[in-house]
């Protein structure tokens, strides 16, 4: 159906100065419905691996699979949400929600995703229908891309720094926002983020990868009960998960700068 | 969720600065300058008047003062008379080119949208394919390169010597001086095309047509009618040129034929006429591009 697989993923880029290995000996396998988080300093080849899932990068050698198939492409099989919400600005927020289902590969495909209208009215835009996305603050713009994503019903839903642009504030209430969509409506989530605590808010299990070159250092399960609110980020077993998360990043940011001044 | 929406409202932007913030809620998005009292529309009127109407007064008191000839620089006065009885006749101030106006003004807006019809078209066009396709671009763009660096102006011995005197010539050049800003800027737009746009696009699962259709060509829309609003502008300016030495009617005809005759007085009617039709006309461009453009205006100041 829609699980992720990795295997023994590599990406290797060839850039002007000589070749940059962004990913190398990836193993990673994500069950369906199941949410999980990729954290990591900057560099790390988090973003690269989500690229590889989206289809907009091809893996150099290794495997990945979504539902058991070779991905080749970008399709809306895999609904991706940018940190940049991807608005088309020349539309009004209701018919960016629907630019996909007009689409003939979807118009065959038959989503089985919640209607345009109801969809709105679900991400609180109703107001906002007839708005134009540069009319709308940051948070509302991250919700109607989440929608018009949703919208495609994608079986993998692929999230990049989603939230990276916003306020602190906004950002805390966009995360209470997607876990009660995740728990409505499960998906397949793979979300990329540096923001430690949000990923262990939201996810099952946190892939923690180290750079140069990228690869995964560690994946630890996020044993907390759902459905979760706020307040569990206050909660020892929370706090202690995190700060051994944050302990993971930070040995491998250390070991990267200091490999970095050692190679200067 | 409302959360961030409601405390939004709230903040009303005060000033320009202010109001490129990108929680600028929709409601309040007023363009800062459109205050709405009657006092405040007198001052503004003012303002716009303000300048044109001195230079007026200024030439008005200076040409009646009889520092020089009144034939060589006429007072507004006597050229408001002359350009009444060149558009509607009756008081013969205008001598030979008395209710000519008319006439003249039809050629030249008929030759100006022609030249720019054909010019703007075929340059949106190419340029949009140059930005679409290596291909085409190498094939066409080094030439265009290269020729829109020759001053249409250049092309006057060419353009008689192959067409003649007449229309053909006129609109010729017209639609060479369209063509090439409208390729550029198409050019460009195509090319300034947001990443993660096209990302979205393949994402949702659209096909190269759709691709084209729905993400590439709106996208390109703002360049292309800054490409066409160009055109327009310099259409104006060739038509003149045309109308001098390609052909026979037109108010560039009619400058010239004046000139030849020492009627300064006609001549500036003729320039007067010629501004306004080309203000005109590029306000023609600006409301098409309004209307397709709607999403364009709220982000900017231009509203």
């Amino acid at each position: 159906m829609a699980e992720v697989t990795l295997r023994q993923v590599g990406k290797v880029f060839e850039a002007r100065g000589g070749r940059v290995t962004a990913l190398t000996g990836v193993d990673l396998a994500v069950r369906e419905n199941e949410f999980v988080a990729i954290v990591g300093a900057s560099g790390c080849g988090k973003s690269t691996l989500l690229n590889l899932v989206a289809g907009f990068e091809h893996a150099t050698s290794g495997a990945v699979l979504v539902g058991g198939t070779p991905v080749k492409r970008p399709g809306p099989d895999r609904g991706v949400v940018f940190q940049q919400s991807a608005l088309f600005p020349w539309l009004t927020v209701r018919q960016n929600i629907a630019f996909g289902l007009d689409l003939a590969a979807n118009k065959a495909r038959k989503p089985r995703g919640p209607g345009v209208d109801a969809i709105i009215e679900r991400v609180g835009l109703s107001r906002f229908a007839h708005h134009y996305p540069s009319q709308l603050s940051g948070g509302m713009r991250q919700r109607a891309a989440i929608a018009g994503v949703l919208v495609i019903d994608p079986g993998v839903l692929l999230m990049d720094e989603p939230f990276g642009a916003l306020d602190a504030l906004t950002r805390s209430l966009m995360q209470d926002f997607l876990l009660e969509l995740w728990e409505e409506n499960r998906k397949t989530v793979l979300l990329v983020t540096h923001d430690i605590t949000e990923a262990a808010y939201l996810a099952d299990r946190l892939v923690v990868m180290a750079g140069h070159p990228g690869r995964v250092r560690e994946i630890v399960n996020v044993d907390l009960p759902r459905p979760r609110r706020y307040a569990l980020q206050a909660a020892p077993e929370f706090v202690r998960l995190r700060d051994h998360v944050t302990r993971l990043v930070r040995d491998e940011a250390a070991k990267a700068a200091a490999a970095e001044s050692a190679a200067a | 969720m409302d959360g961030d929406a409601r405390g939004l409202t709230a903040s009303v932007p005060q000033s320009p600065s202010l109001a490129t913030d990108e929680s600028r809620p929709a409601e309040s998005a007023a363009p800062p300058m459109h205050g709405g009292d009657a006092r405040r529309r007198l001052v503004n009127l003012f303002l716009y008047i303000a300048f044109p109407g001195a230079v007026l007064i200024a030439w008005q008191i200076l040409a009646s003062a009889g520092l020089y000839r009144r034939a060589i620089l006429p007072p507004p006065s006597d050229i408001a008379v002359v350009l009444v009885d060149l558009v509607f006749g009756g008081s013969e101030a205008a001598g030979r080119y008395s209710a000519s106006w008319l006439d003249h003004s039809l050629n030249s807006v008929w030759r100006v949208f022609a030249g720019f019809a054909w010019g703007g078209g075929l340059g949106t066009l190419l340029g949009l394919l140059i930005g679409l396709s290596r291909v085409v671009e190498k094939l066409f763009d080094p030439t265009v390169q290269v020729l829109r660096n020759v001053p249409v102006t250049a092309w006057v011995p060419l353009s008689l010597i192959f067409f003649g005197i007449g229309n053909q010539p006129a609109i010729f050049l017209i639609g060479l001086g369209a063509f090439f800003p409208a390729v550029l800027n198409s050019t460009h737009g195509v090319r300034q095309l947001n990443r993660t746009l096209y990302k979205a696009g393949q994402m949702m699962g659209a096909n190269q047509r759709e691709m084209l259709v729905r993400v590439i060509l709106p996208a390109a829309l703002p360049a292309v009618m800054t490409g066409l609003r160009l055109s327009m502008g310099i259409a104006w300016v060739l038509v003149v040129v045309a109308e001098i030495l390609a052909v026979r009617s037109g108010l560039g005809y009619l400058l010239n034929d004046a000139y030849q005759f020492y009627r300064n007085d006609v001549v500036i009617a003729a320039m007067l006429s010629i501004g306004v039709l080309g203000f005109l006309s590029d306000r023609v461009v600006l409301l098409v591009r309004d209307r397709l453009l709607e999403w364009n205006r709220l982000e900017s100041f231009d509203g």
